[in-house]
């Protein structure tokens, strides 16, 4: 036994190492990022791993010269935007997927299967044409075309939340039914009470979207700066004029941006991974 | 639609009437208000249509006719611009009035239905119910509808219609050269995916090579993920490690930080000047700068491994509470018959992992061949190659497709590829949804 234990500690201890060694390759690009948004000298790279130099400065002018970039406007933009959508998006989402898991009528399948076909087209084929038809009505390069184009469609994302509707037991709807509760009130008044950590996930997980996405509101803004959002503003300080000057300033946004994404993330993994194994993890 | 047909042969008068005239069977017997919201939305109708709906349906034949042209003006004495048609929006608004001519005629069926229902409430001499009641409904027994309804409406307007619209781009030859409003664009069948798919032209000198590289990319990214994702989840699942929450956190690191800020980096440290090749030359491990993401095949192995970054942990995520669920008899009953951890493994934790996993896996795999954000941050689909119309050499088909869709405005191709990627994500997902637990055994529950 002694001799087994004695194996079982060498082996883990290579497992430490490895383990250890992984790690550090994992933080190695983060920690790049956090340290030249620190650094002071300029430049889109340096020989060396680590600044000469550490200052402040960065953040402070990237928080306050608004010059070329208005970095606190596209934060805003992005903050309002993912608001806005992330009420619109819950709702959505709730509704579609409790009618889904609870409600049975005739179209309940078929409707089911259609969102799953809408599903299997690439997300940003049909861009261009969400571009014309938000341009007929005349809102493109806006932030109300940006929350369209992000919150109108989640309803098609139903399939985490309606797992979650799938395992809160029937029973309490049953007994509401037969004290004379109509469908809406317990849908209001009882399941949805019930179903806090759902709502919290498709609530966090709707409003990190708009932090996140480039493709879309890269399309949409064309080249509206002013109403542009984070990923979009950070990306064009990487253009060829303007990395040399905004590489550290580019650091610190995607810090200030990473910071809070990250920790969402971090906090909604839980339910991440029971949507994706269809409900079959319960530990 | 039987219910429909039903409900047409054998109403009354009133009830047929409902078809031509939608709700006069409700005004006759007695739910005004209802019955007049039906016929308003006739009278809606008939005024879009015969003021623009007609003409719209009428145009999508052939997409206009009048080109946008210098026409000399007489009172002036100068040639004037006059615009001509625009393809685009005929195509748009043709699309738009028969969305609203089969929402219209839901509305022409509902009336039918419902009209038949009531003249047979009425038959058996039950009151029919007032306008109110009706409403009440809709928090009962009608609930989906309510709840359904916005969020419908979003998908039809913001994803059906511009798919629809797209769709119908597939068969035009709306690209470069044929950008209204200067010129006009028109329908030509099937000849964008005969260009596609012939190996010939120079479309499918791209397409077939493309296609390729995004199955490959799909399929090495998806297994190794899996399989390291999987190896990493056990080492710190193994035994007698401690601080396990503290490396899975700093391994989830990576997927926590938005995609375009870690991939942006990554191509900056990876760059041909960036600080890797700065480092790799200084200390004389390399005499020349390694060409990362510039060189075609050390391009396509540099996005695999960077994409592991990514995906290694993902999959120990999701694997990892996979893991702690595998019976402990399994493994000490093996162990007393004398297997050894590797057939441990491939006996055992493989087959039980990927029995769950078999969905997550293929969706993966579809997940992979749509991996844009990897793609173009990374390399923008270079290094750019002269074989290839419009793509680089690790472009995937989605990277290829909006490359067409913003740079060059080749809209038509575009959404030619965007059906193609449809027909092998469907072929794929058609296997993996079947499996799915929660779409074959949602009946279980409750």
């Amino acid at each position: 036994m002694r001799k087994m234990s004695t194996v079982r500690k060498t082996t883990n201890i290579f497992v430490y190492v490895f383990l250890s060694v992984l790690a550090l390759i994992w933080v190695l690009p983060i920690l790049w990022v956090i340290l030249t948004s620190f650094r002071e000298e300029s430049g889109s790279f340096t020989p060396y791993f680590l600044p000469q130099g550490y200052t402040l400065k960065n953040y402070i002018n990237l928080l306050t010269d608004n010059s070329t970039f208005d970095f606190p406007r596209w934060f805003m933009n992005t903050l309002f935007v993912s608001v806005v959508t992330c009420i619109i998006s819950t709702f959505f989402v709730l509704s579609v997927s409790y009618t889904m898991s609870r409600l049975r009528f005739r179209l309940r399948k078929p409707l089911m299967n259609i969102a799953l076909i809408l599903g299997m087209f690439p997300g940003f084929m049909s861009m261009i044409a969400v571009y014309y038809v938000l341009k007929s009505f005349g809102i493109e390069q806006s932030l109300l075309a940006l929350i369209l184009v992000y919150s109108a469609g989640t309803g098609l994302g139903f399939y985490v939340a309606k797992g979650f509707f799938d395992t809160v037991p029937r029973a309490l709807d049953e007994a509401a039914m037969i004290d004379g509760a109509s469908r809406g009130t317990i849908f209001w008044k009882i399941t949805l009470p019930m179903s806090k950590p759902i709502i919290i996930y498709t609530l966090l997980t709707s409003f990190t979207a708009p932090w996140i996405d480039y493709i879309f509101a890269s399309v949409i803004m064309g080249d509206n700066y002013e109403n542009y959002t984070v990923a979009l503003g950070l990306f064009k300080m990487l253009e060829k004029e303007f990395i040399h000057n905004y590489y550290t300033q580019f650091a610190a946004g995607a810090v200030i941006v990473s910071i809070p994404i990250a920790i969402l993330f971090i906090s909604t993994q839980k339910f991440y991974v029971g949507g994706v194994t269809g409900g079959s993890v319960k530990g | 639609m039987k219910q429909f047909y039903n409900a047409f042969i054998k109403g009354d008068y009133l009830t047929k009437l409902s078809l031509f005239i939608p709700g006069i069977s409700n005004i006759f017997r007695g739910q005004i208000i209802k019955g007049l919201l039906f016929f308003s939305s006739e009278i809606g109708y008939l005024i879009y249509m015969f003021f623009y709906g007609f003409s719209a349906i009428g145009k999508l034949k052939n997409l206009g006719t009048v080109e946008q042209g210098w026409i000399f003006d007489e009172n002036k004495g100068i040639d004037v611009l006059t615009p001509g048609d625009n393809s685009m929006l005929i195509l748009l608004y043709g699309v738009f009035a028969i969305f609203i001519t089969a929402a219209f005629l839901l509305i022409l069926k509902s009336s039918v239905v419902q009209a038949y229902e009531l003249e047979n409430d009425i038959k058996r001499g039950r009151k029919p119910l007032s306008f109110t009641e009706e409403m009440a409904e809709y928090t009962d027994s009608k609930l989906h509808r309510t709840l359904l309804f916005l969020p419908v409406l979003g998908v039809v307007l913001l994803t059906i219609l511009p798919l629809v619209f797209m769709i119908l781009i597939a068969f035009t030859n709306f690209d470069r050269d044929h950008q209204p409003p200067g010129n006009l664009f028109t329908w030509v069948g099937l000849d964008n995916f005969k260009a596609m798919l012939s190996s010939g032209s120079t479309m499918g000198k791209t397409f077939f090579p493309v296609l390729g590289w995004t199955l490959l990319w799909a399929t090495l990214a998806t297994s190794l993920n899996y399989i390291l994702g999987m190896l990493l989840a056990m080492l710190i699942n193994k035994k007698g490690i401690k601080i396990k929450g503290f490396y899975r956190t700093i391994f989830i690191l990576s997927i926590a930080i938005p995609q375009f800020v870690s991939l942006l980096v990554m191509r900056n440290i990876l760059d041909d000047d960036g600080p890797l090749n700065v480092i790799l030359q200084n200390s004389g491990i390399v005499s020349e700068y390694v060409p990362f993401l510039t060189d075609a095949t050390l391009a396509r192995i540099t996005v695999i491994i960077i994409n592991l970054w990514i995906g290694i942990p993902y999959t120990m995520l999701i694997t990892t509470g996979i893991l702690m669920n595998i019976p402990e008899d399994l493994y000490e009953s093996a162990k007393i018959d004398g297997a050894t951890p590797v057939t441990q493994y491939f006996r055992i934790t493989l087959p039980y992992v990927f029995f769950v996993t078999a969905p997550y896996l293929i969706t993966q795999f579809i997940g992979n061949i749509n991996n844009f954000n990897i793609i173009y941050f990374l390399t923008r689909g270079g290094p750019a190659t002269l074989d290839y119309y419009q793509a680089g050499k690790t472009d995937l088909l989605v990277t290829w497709l909006y490359k067409l869709t913003v740079g060059s405005k080749d809209y038509s191709y575009a959404a030619t590829i965007g059906i193609l990627v449809f027909i092998i994500s469907a072929v794929f997902s058609l296997i993996a949804y079947r499996r799915t637990s929660s779409y074959k055994n949602e009946e279980e529950f409750g």
